[in-house]
């Protein structure tokens, strides 16, 4: 499950636009995800300029 | 629910929706601008370096109110720092002429759209489209917390890097891993820094992308990075590329952080449709950002004013066909540079710093007056011809 750590985040939405299947929402200061739609790239991830997005599918 | 109705809905008070509703509104529409945030101009999402030219032409006069330092010029340095090339404001194209402050010129820019007579609401994100009979004609947008239906003749869609308003319509904006830039700039004090010139540092200092330094008064400036996302592998890592560089740099390592902004650009071609049925997109949300700068408040400021003026002429007809001259305009403008600057970005990206050392060395020495790829190119060939083959299709 994707996750986004509201003490980093600094809702700049670059996850959003970095998404390629349109899956996250920056609703005003929330990231809201449909995981159902994710395809676990990991975009977000690494493009977060913070590093504020996490999953547990995700390895470096 | 709420019903609302509008000749003209702008999504996005950037400087891109702010200038669309402004000329939206003046050619007589019923214009609503919405912005999510409860403040225009906050959260700033930009190291705020602009030139001066274009303004004329979209009507934006100067102001000493959201001018933070005007420039001289730019500097760009090579990845040893050992070759600086200097760049006259005229010469260096979009990213000198003044520093600005965000917080002011968009709410100025929102201002002028008000004064010509559009609506705004704040603290009111859009959160779907409306699509009937295959025409955008609205969007659901949660008014201070209250779900509300707008309805629109048009949309336009200045929703930024995001492009959130673009996908849910059926276009096309996804962006390749190469074509993303993820970015961290701090606003530092106390730090020693020419300050009558913006300064770039290029090579693997930022993968793919670079480090502005960017005044902001005395002692003042924006420091930043952006970082391609293919260069990019693991969490947080653009913040880590910026700390490093501040760490190696003495004049800046004394200085503290008054502000951290993130955010991220597009570095791709002009896409191919912007325009749909009841729908146009405008400045970043177009992916109108120079591959090569990372530039977009020009682009957005100017596509945001055609989309206004042909708001105006397709009021009737907002069909895709009727939008076409947009598009076209856009296209005119932006695609042929947009695509050359993407391909150099390209280039650029894949050499290595041993590399970019002896290309800049070159091309300070000489004391190019010209900057034109074509006679870096030929300088360089002079000294190192091997290092041109890679750029011959260039020439």
């Amino acid at each position: 499950m994707l996750q986004v750590k509201p003490s980093l985040c600094n809702y700049c939405g670059a996850c959003v636009g970095s998404c390629p299947v349109n899956c996250m929402f920056l609703d005003e200061t929330i990231v809201r995800i449909e995981e159902d739609k994710c395809i676990k790239c990991g975009f977000c991830i690494r493009c977060c300029p913070v590093g504020a997005i996490d999953a547990d599918w995700w390895s470096e | 629910m709420k019903k609302y109705e509008y000749d003209v809905l702008v999504i996005g008070a950037g400087p891109g929706g702010s200038m669309a509703a402004r000329f939206a509104a003046r050619h007589g529409l019923k214009v609503l601008l919405i912005e999510k945030r409860p403040e225009i101009g906050v959260p700033v999402r930009c190291a705020e370096g602009i030139s001066e030219a274009w303004m004329k032409k979209v009507e934006i006069d100067p102001s000493d109110r959201w001018i933070d330092t005007r420039m001289e010029g730019a500097k760009i340095y090579s990845p040893d720092e050992r070759s600086v090339i200097e760049l006259s404001a005229e010469q260096a194209g979009n990213e000198v002429g003044f520093v600005l402050n965000r917080e002011y010129f968009d709410k100025y820019l929102a201002s002028l759209a008000i004064k010509e007579g559009a609506d705004i609401w704040l603290k009111s994100p859009a959160v779907d489209i409306i699509k009937e009979d295959g025409y955008v004609k609205g969007a659901i947008v949660r008014k201070f917390g209250e779900r509300v239906e707008v309805r629109a003749k048009i949309v336009i869609a200045a929703d930024g890097f995001e492009s959130q308003v673009a996908r849910w319509a059926g276009l096309n904006t996804v962006l390749r891993e190469r074509d993303i830039v993820s970015c961290i700039q701090y606003r530092m004090t106390n730090i020693d820094i020419e300050e009558n010139f913006t300064h770039f540092f290029i090579g693997s200092c930022a993968p793919g992308g670079y480090v502005w330094i960017f005044p902001k008064g005395e002692k003042e400036a924006n420091v930043g990075i952006g970082v391609a996302l293919n260069k990019l592998k693991s969490k947080g890592e653009v913040k880590g590329y910026l700390d490093r560089f501040i760490e190696r740099h003495p004049y800046l390592k004394k200085g503290r952080i008054l502000q951290i902004v993130t955010g991220a650009v597009s570095t791709c071609p002009v896409p191919k449709r912007i325009v749909d049925n009841g729908i146009m997109l405008v400045g970043d949300a177009a992916r109108l950002i120079d591959p090569i700068t990372g530039g977009g408040i020009a682009n957005a400021c100017i596509s945001g004013k055609w989309a206004g003026e042909i708001a105006g002429k397709c009021i009737e007809n907002p069909s895709k066909e009727c939008f076409k001259e947009y598009e076209e305009k856009v296209k005119k403008k932006w695609e042929r540079k947009h695509l050359r600057n993407w391909f150099v970005k390209e280039k650029l990206a894949a050499l290595d710093d041993d590399t970019l050392n002896k290309l800049m060395e070159v091309i300070s020495e000489e004391n190019i007056k010209e900057i034109s790829v074509r006679a870096i190119l030929e300088a360089v060939q002079k000294k190192y011809p091997e290092l041109i083959e890679e750029f011959e299709e260039l020439l």
